[in-house]
């Protein structure tokens, strides 16, 4: 029998998920912007709904175009399959009333995206879910943490804006021996730079608004469920092995397997959070993921251009990018982000607050805005803007200064990035 | 629902409906070292269908206690044991592939158990290669590898699941992963060693529906055309762009074949 061979990943980013359209033959995904599906008959409505066939009913549910999107990064992460959100947050949203109610208990890394960090901070308490958050470089910090209510451990790849790595392998063990899940946002590494769930994750999402879609054009998150967590062994989430009245006593890990968990999001967590994505805005994301080595591998290596400019430059104060062999977590990057550390980074200027102003208006190519992963350099000030809700102390305890300057590095000519950096840095020292 | 079938407790899937006695009765038996959840779909139609199922997690499979049995003639009287236990005189039996001869063998073994047979993505014999025999006798993830790739169709690997939102590749993967140490070798050695199916089938009296996969490279149809020989009055079905499992790459249509099998 001769040995087939799995498609490899710039493979699978051009074709999982989609046959072409068997009506007529479309070779792009065609955008099924419709709110429902018609049914044969009454027998095939109620098989449908009851789980007896496959198929589409309503598109805050499925949708075929969002089912295309959802295959091809459970397909590019190495899951069992995937769900698409609204956004980000909505994708860790999901994940969250997924697994917990009134109650329950996150252990998280502290250096979260702002966003990400208000809702764990500040909304959720009002809803019974408390959040402990911890060094992300220290592991033990995180088994400290673990309370008998708690339900999930929780970190980001590249912790934003410090660069901070998250050793998933040894996070994941932490949780692991508690009986818990470890998700993890990998919104700036995309599946290209890292999988985490190939570490030991269970659950990974990302804000497929920035380096998926690639293009600044739309908002939309993923959430990806890498099928290895053993709910029924961990006796932590009946919501998954106990029966479900909202859905005809349904005991999730009993009908599903290893898609457990990502059924009972879709089936509850779609159905009645409603945060479901657009049609049009997968297709945008598709079209991003095609191309989603050869944006990273030129992203990574204009980050790499603009490191070694910045480094050598006397009014930068110091930078925090993994590569650099100064930076902390330099070893485990390389075991874990072989082929680079992405493309978002920060750095201190000389000069504080005010340097910093007068450096970011400078700028002519960078964009000021507040995002990252476009096509398009950006940059920011995150004291004033993404984190601005942080305390000082919270600020410092992330890796962030009055003068950090965040960065995301775009695809125009390493050339033009660093001469527009290169005059902005000489007019912030004029002060 | 949970049975004491000898000194194992075994699990069996009813399709999320009550289990009653005064209805037909279809078992859903698994292939190698999968379990219940392969059959979720169709067994959940007939059990809203006037059916009583008992999708049964082999023993060493799944939910299910005990060791996995070391050879299909054992998972026969196995199953006749457990249709005993049950309660149930008589049932259509539905195997996929290590299934499929399971399902066979019961009906040879014990005639009156057997009301009518379903075997999907089936062949007599059905050699095991010796590269992946091996895998698996050494608890290699190639074996898992490879049964996953083999197992599905020429265009599966790209994917296109008819269940939203699901890749079949890390489906299929995760459960082979949760068996435990030495099931797919044990399973995999028995289907390789099971020599005399023909025989068998030619005893089988109850009527016959073979579904098979026009892509299916460990079951291919070919190989089946031996056994449809042997099987007086079985019918095939072959499913268009399909591998081994069927139930997965195109559960629709394996479905309407199991509904127009009459079982």
């Amino acid at each position: 029998m001769a040995s087939p061979k799995p498609p490899r990943f710039d493979t699978l980013a051009l074709h999982a998920g989609q046959q072409p359209d068997p009506l007529y033959g479309s070779r792009a995904t065609p955008i099924y912007q419709t709110t429902s599906f018609v049914f044969r008959d009454t027998d095939h409505a109620a098989s449908i709904f009851n789980g007896e066939r496959a198929g589409h009913v309503y598109s805050r549910i499925t949708n075929p175009t969002l089912a295309v999107l959802e295959e091809r990064i459970a397909a590019l992460e190495g899951g069992v399959g995937a769900i698409a959100t609204a956004s980000g947050q909505a994708a860790l949203h999901l994940a969250i009333g997924t697994l917990m109610g009134a109650g329950g208990h996150i252990v998280a890394s502290r250096a979260l995206y702002g966003g990400s960090h208000n809702l764990l901070a500040y909304t959720l308490p009002r809803f019974g879910i408390q959040t402990s958050f911890v060094d992300p470089r220290d592991p033990a910090a995180f088994a400290a943490a673990i309370r008998p209510e708690t339900r999930l451990v929780y970190g980001e790849v590249l912790g934003n804006p410090g660069l901070d790595v998250l050793n998933i392998p040894v996070v994941a063990g932490v949780a692991h021996e508690a009986g818990l899940p470890l998700l993890v946002d990998a919104t700036f590494t995309t599946p290209y730079l890292c999988r985490p769930l190939d570490h030991g994750a269970d659950l990974v999402y990302h804000s497929a608004t920035k380096f998926l879609s690639g293009h600044g054009v739309v908002i939309g998150g993923l959430l990806v469920d890498g099928g290895r967590f053993d709910w029924e062994a961990s006796r932590r989430f009946p919501e998954l092995t106990e029966p479900y009245e909202g859905f005809h006593d349904l005991d999730f890990v009993e009908e599903f397997g290893p898609a457990a968990f990502l059924m009972r999001a879709r089936k509850e967590g779609l159905r009645d959070f409603g945060a479901c994505m657009s049609p049009t805005t997968a297709f945008h994301i598709l079209q991003g993921m095609e191309t989603l080595s050869l944006r990273m591998q030129r992203h990574v290596e204009n980050t790499r251009r603009i490191i070694t400019f910045l480094d050598k430059h006397e009014a930068v104060e110091s930078i925090s990018y993994p590569e650099l062999p100064e930076h902390p977590d330099h070893a485990l990057a390389l075991e874990l982000l072989p082929r680079g550390c992405g493309a978002v980074f920060s750095f201190n200027i000389q000069g504080g607050r005010p340097a910093g102003r007068r450096f970011i208006e400078s700028l002519q190519v960078f964009s000021h805005l507040a995002n990252v992963g476009d096509a398009k350099s950006l940059v920011i000030h995150p004291a004033s803007t993404t984190h601005h809700r942080m305390d000082a102390a919270a600020l410092a305890a992330a890796g962030i200064g009055e003068g950090t300057i965040r960065l995301s590095v775009g695809l125009e000519d390493p050339e033009d990035l660093i001469d527009d950096l290169s005059r902005a840095l000489k007019t912030s020292q004029r002060g | 629902m949970e049975l004491q079938v000898g000194d194992q407790r075994i699990y069996a899937y009813t399709g999320n409906r009550p289990f009653r006695e005064d209805q037909p009765v279809l078992v859903f038996l698994h292939g190698a070292s999968m379990d219940h959840s392969v059959w979720l779909l169709q067994s959940r139609y007939f059990a809203h269908h006037g059916y009583s199922v008992l999708a049964v997690d082999l023993p060493g499979h799944g939910r299910s206690g005990g060791e996995a049995l070391d050879s299909i003639p054992a998972l026969a009287d196995w199953t006749a044991t457990f249709l005993e236990t049950a309660g149930v005189t008589q049932a259509a039996l539905v195997g996929h592939s290590m299934g499929s001869l399971v399902a066979l063998e019961t009906a040879a073994r014990h005639p009156t158990r057997g009301r009518a047979l379903a075997l999907l993505g089936t062949a007599v014999p059905m050699p095991v290669g010796p590269p992946l025999l091996a895998a698996a006798e050494r608890d290699d993830h190639a074996a898992v590898e490879m049964i996953t790739l083999w197992g599905l169709g020429d265009r599966a690997p790209l994917g296109g699941n008819r269940v939203p939102g699901l890749w079949m590749m890390g489906g299929v993967e995760r459960l082979l992963e949760r068996a435990a140490p030495g099931v797919l070798y044990r399973d995999l050695k028995a289907c390789n060693d099971y020599q005399h199916g023909l025989e068998s089938a030619a005893r089988v009296q109850c009527p016959v529906q073979l579904i098979l996969g026009s892509e299916d490279r460990m079951t291919p149809v070919k190989t089946a055309r031996q056994l449809q020989e042997q099987l007086t009055g079985a019918r095939t079905v072959v499913l268009d762009d399909c591998g081994h499992m069927m139930m997965v790459e195109r559960p629709d249509q394996t479905l309407d074949a199991l509904i127009a099998a009459g079982l």
